[in-house]
Formats: C-alpha cells, structure tokens, sequence
C-alpha cells in the first residue's frame, strides 16, 4: 500500500519518489515513496533493518541513494546537496543517541544552533545582540532547562539531552524536523513530558517521528507509516495499521 | 562571548610580558662583572624559547580546540624559516666567500648561472615577511582543503601530516631544489641592514620574539574566546552535530588550520636569525612528533599550557644535552608517558586540580564558566 501522490505535490513538503539505497548487494530502501504534507506531525514505525535510520540519512544528505529523488518544499531534490546545505534549507535532525556538544554549556549549544550566518568569517567575528540572547533563554524555558544555562551539555541527564537536541532544531529555525528515537531511554514522565512538546511543535514545523516505542507513537495521535524491508508496508492511523494483516505479520515475526 | 581575558589574566599577561620585554633586556645590558648580569649567550636562547612556545602555541590551536593533531607543524616553521632564510642570503652580497653579489654562495659552487625564479623578490624584507606568512599559509590552505575536504581525521590526518613533513625534509635535502641542500643556509650578516652578531640585535630579535609570542597567544585567545572558538570545539566533539547544524566542518578546519601554519611560519621566520642556520633537519618528522609533547606536557587546550610546555622542556633539553646528552631521549619519551598516563592534562591541568583542592568554591565557579578541555 504506497503512496502516489503526485496531485498532493503542492501541499508536500517532503517527498521521497523511488529512493533505493543499497550496500552491498542489500537492499536497505528498496523504491521507498511517501508525501510528508506541510505542518504534518508523522511517526514512522518498523522493525530493525526496514531502513527508519537509513531514510533520514537520505534526507540529511549522510547517505546518497543509488535511485530516486527526494524533493523538498516541492522544488529542491535533496541527493544532490551536502549536510550543511540542507540543514541551512531547513531540515533539522535529531539523531538516535542523543548528539550534543558535551564540553559546551547548554546556552552555547543553542547559540551555535541558531539560525545565522554560517559562513567561517561572520562566526569570528559574531556578537550575540539582546534579541539573541533573549530567544536564546526563551528557548532554554521551553525545553524545560530554566537555570541550567550555565551547565556543560554533558553533566546533563539523557532525557534533558534529547531535549537540549530538539532545542537546538527548533532555534535553528527547522522547517522539517526529523526525530530519531526521541524518547529512547527516557523515564516515563519525560517521554510524556517530550510528546507533549513534540505534539505543540507540528502545525509550525513538520515533524517526522522514527520510534519504537508504540505507547509514544499512540500518543503523538498521528498518521503512522510503517516501512518493511525498505519500502512502505502500511499507512494510515494508529489503530488502521494495528490491524492490518500485513503489519501484524512483520511485528509477531509470522 | 568571553571576553579576551579576564582582569587576572590580563595583569598575568601584561606583568609576565613586561618582565621578559624590559627585564630581560636591562639585565643583560648590566656590565658585565655585576652578579645580576645576564650572559650574552643567553638572549638568543631565550628568543628561541620564545619561538618554540609560538609553534607550541599554533599547534595548540588546532590540536586542543579543533582535535587536529597534526603532527606536521615543524614543516610549517621551516618553511617561514626558509623564506627569511633566503632574505639573509640575499642579504649578504658580496660578503660571500665567492663574492657573487646576486647568487648565494651555494648557487655559486654548484656552477648555477642565475638566480631561480622563485628566488626573486627575496632581497626585499616586506617581499620575504610576505612569504613568510604566504608560503605556510598556502600550503596549509592546500593541504587542509584536500584533507578535511575528504573528512579525513584523527589518526589518517596524524600520519599524512607525518608524511607531509616528511616528503619536505627528502626534498630539501635535494641539491637541485635551490635551497642549499643538507648544508641549508648560514652565515648570515645582517637584517634590515643591522649586524647579526651585535649585542643591541639580539636583544631586538628576542624582544621581537616575545612579541610576536604575546601577540600570536593574543590572536588565539581572540579565536577560541569567539563564537568560532565554541564551534570549533563543537566540531571536535561532535562533527555530525555540527554539519546537520549547516556549518561547513570542513572550512572550519581550513580556517584554523591555516592561521596556525602562519604563526608557525612566523615563530621559525624569528628562530632562524637567532640560531644563524636553517637546515632540511627542521622538517625531520621527529621535531613536529617533539611540539605535540611540548603542547600535551603543558596541558593542551590551553593556550598557556602550550607555552608552559615549550619553555619547560626545551629548557631541560637544554640543560641535560649539556650534562647528560644520552639520557635526553629517554627522559622526553618517559615524561611523554608519565604525562599521558597520570596527567592527561598537562601542567595546567594539574595545577588547576591543586587548586581546586586548595579552594573548593573558587574552583566551582570556575568550572561553571570554562569549556573543559
């Protein structure tokens, strides 16, 4: 059950056509194809090896497929850019075990993720202004680490990392936020604390949910993709795909 | 953010400064039967620390802030070395035992006719100054834009450094490449047209030296202390992080890379007229191996450790290839060791760890304003 879905193009903001990717001889997307619509909140499920991990390094540009375009805000085709280039187009990620800079302190992070001139010169020479530094410690509230601005990235907990990342996506100015296992090895109440944030982020941003955690992806309450073995197996809600034959099959291992 | 230095680090940097700028001079220009007096021999000695604690502190730059170990920075010093080895050449004119007023003698013994292309320009002093900075610059640009281009690190970028210096080394040692072969160039006169060998000179070249030293430490402290400096420590840790941030890892590198090949070009532009020779032994890959001992000794990361690191050791060296020349290997080799083993990092680093002891409170405060190393 894939998608075509060629007449939504205008309201897509992502939109993968037939990316294939293999490494040797594997093949670790196999012609994947869906349509991210602008302001969509989407999880994407699926067991280990169906390829969540390598679609999002198609998407940020780490990897580069064999075949296929992905086409963002409806002009762009992402395989022929590097990292940089797209994260300035807007797309943001968070990566599975939580990336940020340890030796930094937590405003520091958010200052390097803010959107401004990433040129090597203007960095030299940057001065953080009022407004900066006033969208900075807005940021800091809202991630929940009031008072610990001044701390190291690295003296913090997992959870408050994994918060401090998609900080760092959100002041950046991401228009696409792709989120890798957000709430992996959060305690209960900040994986409800972090859906919640993620919930309040679409409608603003796009947001694409890789998670294994079924209890966090039934509480985004969002349309669900389930890929297998690279291509998509099943899309629709959370209590469609629950049901349906095919994902079931995968999941218990037939 | 930070500031350049704090109000301690300024009256530390401005005291220590004027000691070695004013003190050392005066000292050394006591008459000669005063106990204070300093040896003539002394000056350019301590000029050349203060060269060594400039390369240090280049490498510093790239290695504690951007985890760019390169192990190639000595070819970088030899190369500026070079250039104002070639403006002295030019410099001594007919002074030379054959009395070629264009050619070095050199050139003259190996029966060359005319001065090579890449020799030209060199008599003047700002051409030289110029390539001084340019030629290191350059090479580094090149070099790095290759290297980090192709994300090569850690260890790969260690070891082709290596090799960089290397291939210098075999190619200088050539004597057709122009540039004295394994002799190199000595016998040097003169600079902007003052005598070497004067007292008043070489107590203006190790001036010059520390100079040079307070203002390349100035340029770095300036680097780390920016915006920059934060993402070039970001690009350390966690280079992903930082390109799917849109930063171009890469120019970041290059950035730095280059910057820190001019001061190390700058640091052996100043040794080489206080030590009157410049040989293809400079490039020997042993000396770049040497700098990053004096920099991890010192504390890396640091900036002052850097310097720390340079002076100590070369300053031991000093003595013990006086007294005992043999153990002086075994004695850098196991200091490396014991170092890395029980003092990862450094000098400061350790000094910093008594104090916290000392003033528990102090040191938190201080922990929460610095970037950990």
């Amino acid at each position: 059950m894939s998608v075509t879905a060629s007449p939504e193009f205008a309201t897509s903001l992502l939109y993968l056509d037939g990316v294939t990717v293999s490494f040797d001889g594997f093949k670790a997307l196999n012609a994947l194809s869906f349509v991210v619509d602008r302001g969509e909140l989407r999880s994407i499920i699926g067991p280990n090896g169906a390829g969540k991990t390598t679609m999002m390094d198609v998407v940020t540009g780490k990897t580069r497929p064999d075949d296929g375009q992905v086409i963002f805000d409806g002009k762009v085709d992402l395989t022929r850019l590097d990292e940089a280039a797209i994260a300035n187009l807007g797309i943001g990620r968070k990566f599975q075990k939580p990336t940020v800079f340890e030796n930094l302190t937590v405003f520091a992070n958010l200052e390097l993720a803010r959107k401004t001139v990433r040129r090597i010169i203007p960095t030299l020479f940057a001065r953080l202004d009022g407004g900066a530094r006033d969208e900075i410690d807005a940021m800091i509230r809202r991630i929940g680490l009031a008072g610990r601005e001044r701390v190291p990235a690295g003296a913090l907990s997992h959870g408050q990392k994994q918060w401090l990342e998609i900080g760092m996506l959100l002041i950046q100015d991401a228009q696409l936020l792709l989120l890798d296992e957000p709430v992996a090895g959060m305690t209960d109440r900040e994986t409800e604390a972090t859906a919640d944030l993620v919930r309040s982020l679409a409608g603003e941003h796009t947001v694409v949910v890789v998670e294994h955690d079924m209890e966090f992806v039934r509480s985004l309450a969002a349309r669900v993709t389930v890929l297998h073995e690279g291509s998509v197996l099943a899309d629709g809600s959370i209590d469609f795909v629950q049901n349906h034959q095919g994902v079931i099959d995968v999941y218990l291992g037939r | 953010m930070g500031p350049l230095l704090d109000r301690r680090g300024w009256i530390g940097f401005l005291g220590t400064g004027l000691v070695l700028i004013v003190g050392i001079p005066l000292l050394n220009m006591l008459a000669d039967d005063s106990p204070l007096h300093l040896a003539d021999y002394l000056v350019p000695l301590f000029g050349k620390y203060a060269c060594y604690a400039l390369l240090a502190l280049s490498l510093d730059l790239v290695w504690g802030y951007a985890g760019i170990l390169s192990l190639g920075h000595g070819a970088f010093f030899a190369l500026g070395g070079y250039a104002m080895g070639m403006y002295l050449m030019r410099q001594i004119g007919t002074r030379g035992v054959y009395q070629n007023p264009i050619l070095p003698d050199f050139m003259v013994f190996l029966n060359w006719k005319e001065l090579p292309w890449y020799w030209y320009g060199f008599d003047h002093f700002a051409f030289a100054a110029l390539m001084i900075v340019l030629v290191p610059g350059v090479l580094a640009f090149a070099f790095g834009w290759l290297a980090f281009r192709s994300r090569v690190t850690g260890v790969y970028l260690s070891i082709i450094t290596q090799a960089l210096t290397y291939a210098l080394w075999l190619a200088f040692f050539r004597n057709d490449m122009g540039f004295g072969g394994n002799n190199g160039m000595t016998d040097f006169k003169d600079l902007l047209g003052i005598p070497l060998q004067t007292a008043a000179m070489r107590r203006g070249l190790y001036v010059v030296s520390v100079l040079a030293l307070g203002l390349g430490f100035l340029v770095c402290r300036y680097i780390v202390a920016s915006k920059l400096g934060r993402l070039l420590l970001a690009v350390r840790d966690a280079q992903s992080r930082v390109r799917f941030l849109g930063y171009s890892v890469a120019h970041a590198q290059v950035f730095v890379f280059t910057i820190s090949a001019m001061l190390a070009g700058i640091a052996g532009a100043l040794y080489v007229p206080q030590v009157g020779i410049i040989n293809p032994s400079e490039f020997s890959p042993g000396n770049s191996i040497e700098v990053a001992i004096w920099v991890a000794v010192g504390g890396r990361g640091t900036l002052v450790g850097a310097v720390i690191g340079a002076v100590v050791i070369n300053a031991a060296k000093t003595y013990l290839t006086g007294s005992v020349p043999e153990a002086w290997l075994y004695v850098l080799g196991g200091l490396f060791v014991l170092v890395t083993l029980v003092f990862p990092r450094g000098i400061v680093g350790f000094v910093d760890q008594v104090r916290s002891l000392r003033r528990p409170r102090a040191a938190e405060k201080l922990a929460d304003e610095k970037v950990a190393p």
